[in-house]
């Protein structure tokens, strides 16, 4: 029996030092965070990593849809740059990122502020607000190209009745008028993230610095661009910098309101990357040709980060 | 044996076997196709084929319908990814892109083209890659022109135009009295080029010579798409520029459009709707309408119709069972069936369904698309071959865009035949 209790004290005394063990890895503050943190890095190399350094190879090879192909260097980057419609949709997403970017932070920013005032119903209409975010892209791109579409339009319907026109607006049938249709679409969709994000912005403003100003003469003007703008520029450059991002990919939109035409001219590099891609099968063209939009987007965030850092320490 | 012995047996044998277990798989076909004009068609395929050939051959058929444009997408990724339908639909000359992923069907090949009178040229063409069937043939849909018998009269044209000079003056008259012409010029696969291609045929251009030597910048060329310019202007709805393939469809159903090059999509819905779709004096619309081959320029008429095959996959563990249903569903009694509800729209593959009873009843309206498929000689990539290049051309949309640049007036038609001419040199180099 003594010698059972003497085993027992040892294997208590074992589990001990394990327990110790653990409990001293776990209070070292660099192991608790590689643990906390590798969940996250696994998924990161997994969904993240390993695609990117895929589409990297792909890109470097003439592989096709069932045939892996070989090395090829930077031909595919090259034919890219002589690629008359990859110039074009390359020239039409920095139009489409650009101006729907600006319409999405000057309405956003009116859409926050007016929101952010007390009135009747504020609840509900800031609920309502996020629907077109809500909505599934390609509902409510279809939605849009009905509305657009060039013999049934509903738009052209009403103006047509109110006498307001004689023929038909050519909303996608013409180049120029289908950029800016989905530019308009564009920032109806993406204008409820812009006015949430800045309301939320908004509202750690603290009164009492607007009535402080007022109290010294500002106008509504100079309270919004001495006290509201300074304090609301972090929380809206990184707004801004999502938007980019997620516009400058932008697919939905464009494959379902256009499909890229006409005539191209509202093909943008996601579109035409999957066109090649994947309606043609050249997967290493396709991939050369969709990450033409890495250094763009890596030059846009990191000139941004680096401004807010500038920011934080001053 | 306990639970935890079970899962590890379990895990064991997939790891020996290098793959998922197989769950009821035994013969089941799993094929992916597009969500048909005609409705009844796919109706045919679930409700009639699925229990029939369950019973015939003990096979479980999965029929699975997606949009049209969506097809590639799915296949490259099946295709890549080493997993997903046993059989899929091709349009057109998608088997060349994707021949190295498809199983040789030449035994069956030969034998429904032996025993059904011969499978059309061009469909053997799209079909055959280096000298093996990589894929099956199973229909053609003609594409011709629906036009509205009444309203030509009315403006003097006893017959359908049998030049493009003269459809641009019927066209002119019909344009003046809010009756245009529909076609599309937009980025969709199906109307957009099975009228382009044509066109440019018609006139003497081609994309390409014997060799593979790119030809499109000719005299030839250019006259093609300045008559399309001014034929665009004269006589066509200019909203054409932004149309899918189904705006067509629409317009003509609802009396905006007097002419449209398509399939019977709109004469087989106006039948079917004979109560929703009149004419403006209240009589079934599909009493007025007829359909022509598009029109003869100086190098003659010309017409491409879109084919439909089917790939049977080589990742597809159940190869056996998926060439088993083709060889049953290409056989002339099951065939018909789903042949019979398209009412003319899709047209077998092989020329013995010319003779079949159908074309009895659907009458003169429905006569053109008998004899269409026999009358197609010329593919995508002509006057070479309809291979790898020439998808990439038809799927870059290079003949339509070049004709829409110009319609638009976005560049002269100069300028819009050298810019395609450089894009199919990037392409054939």
């Amino acid at each position: 029996m003594g010698g059972g209790r003497a085993g027992q004290d040892l294997h208590l005394s074992a589990e001990q030092v394990r327990v110790s063990r653990l409990t001293r890895l776990l209070e070292s503050e660099k192991a608790l965070a590689a643990a906390l943190l590798a969940p996250g890095v696994a998924i990161l190399v997994l969904f993240i990593a390993y695609p990117f350094v895929m589409a990297l190879w792909y890109s470097l090879t003439s592989i096709r849809v069932g045939e892996a192909g070989e090395f090829v260097g930077v031909a595919n980057f090259t034919k890219a740059m002589n690629d008359s419609i990859f110039q074009q949709a390359f020239r039409n997403t920095v139009f489409y990122t650009f101006w729907a970017t600006v319409f999405k932070l000057a309405l956003g920013m009116w859409l926050a502020l007016l929101l952010n005032r007390h009135f009747r119903l504020k609840r509900i209409v800031r609920a309502s607000m996020l629907l077109p975010f809500i909505i599934p892209t390609v509902l409510s791109a279809f939605a849009w190209r009905w509305m657009f579409d060039p013999t049934f339009s509903v738009m052209n319907w009403g103006l047509y009745h109110a006498g307001m026109i004689t023929d038909r607006l050519p909303f996608l049938s013409s180049g120029d008028w289908a950029m800016w249709c989905a530019v308009l679409v564009n920032t109806w969709r993406g204008m409820p993230f812009f006015a949430i994000t800045l309301l939320a912005g908004l509202q750690t403003i603290s009164p009492d610095l607007h009535e402080a100003a007022a109290l010294d003469g500002a106008n509504a003007w100079h309270r919004f661009w001495h006290v509201t703008w300074p304090l609301l520029l972090p929380v809206t450059l990184v707004v801004v910098v999502f938007s980019v991002i997620q516009t400058f990919s932008d697919f939905q939109l464009i494959y379902v309101l256009t499909g890229g035409g006409p005539a191209n001219s509202t093909h943008l590099i996601a579109t035409y990357a999957y066109q090649i891609g994947v309606g043609s099968g050249l997967l290493g063209e396709g991939a050369a040709l969709s990450l033409f939009m890495f250094p763009v987007l890596f030059a846009v965030v990191w000139v941004q980060l680096r401004f807010l850092k500038r920011m934080d320490n001053a | 044996m306990k639970r935890r012995d079970l899962l590890k047996a379990g895990l064991a044998g997939i790891l020996v076997a290098r793959q998922a277990p197989v769950f009821a798989q035994a013969n089941t076909v799993h094929i992916l196709r597009w969500n048909d004009f005609v409705p009844a068609a796919d109706k045919v395929l679930r409700e009639v084929f699925a229990p029939e050939v369950q019973k015939a051959l003990g096979i479980k058929l999965n029929v699975e319908t997606i949009n049209a444009n969506d097809l590639p997408a799915r296949a490259t990724a099946a295709i890549q990814s080493g997993s997903g339908p046993d059989i899929i639909l091709l349009l057109n000359n998608y088997p060349h892109l994707y021949a190295s992923a498809g199983v040789d069907v030449s035994a069956l090949a030969e034998e429904v083209s032996k025993a059904q009178g011969g499978i059309y040229a061009p469909a053997v063409r799209l079909n055959k890659v280096g000298g093996k069937w990589v894929s099956m043939p199973w229909s053609l849909v003609p594409a011709l022109i629906a036009y509205r018998k009444s309203w030509f009269e009315e403006v003097g044209a006893k017959s359908f135009p049998k030049t493009w000079q003269e459809y641009q003056t019927v066209g002119k008259k019909l344009k003046a009295a809010k009756r245009p012409i529909g076609q599309t010029l937009g980025n969709t696969f199906g109307d957009a080029p099975t009228f382009t291609y044509p066109l440019l045929w018609s006139f003497g251009g081609q994309e390409v010579d014997a060799k593979g030597k790119v030809v499109l910048n000719s005299k030839a060329t250019i006259e093609s798409v300045k008559f399309m310019v001014q034929f665009w202007k004269d006589a066509c709805d200019e909203g054409g520029l932004a149309w899918d393939d189904s705006n067509n469809n629409r317009s003509f159903l609802s009396g905006d459009i007097s002419a449209t090059l398509n399939g019977a999509s709109i004469y087989v819905a106006a039948l079917n709707g004979a109560d929703k779709f009149k004419t403006e004096k209240g009589a079934p619309l599909h009493t007025d309408i007829l359909h022509a081959p598009l029109p003869a320029g100086a190098n003659g008429s010309h017409n491409y119709h879109t084919a439909h095959n089917h790939m049977v996959m080589k990742y597809s563990k159940n190869q056996k069972g998926a060439i088993e249903f083709l060889r049953w569903a290409h056989k002339k009694e099951n065939l018909e069936k789903w042949l019979v509800v398209q009412k003319g729209y899709a047209v077998g593959t092989a020329r013995s369904w010319e003779k079949h009873p159908m074309w009895n009843e659907s009458g003169p309206v429905m006569a053109p698309f008998k004899v269409a498929a026999a009358g197609q000689s010329r593919l995508m990539g002509h006057g070479g071959e309809p291979n790898q290049k020439a998808a990439e051309a038809w799927n870059k949309f290079i003949v339509t865009v070049m004709y829409a640049q110009a319609c638009s007036g976005k560049s002269t038609p100069e300028e819009a035949v050298k810019w395609a001419a450089g894009e199919l040199g990037k392409i054939y180099t």
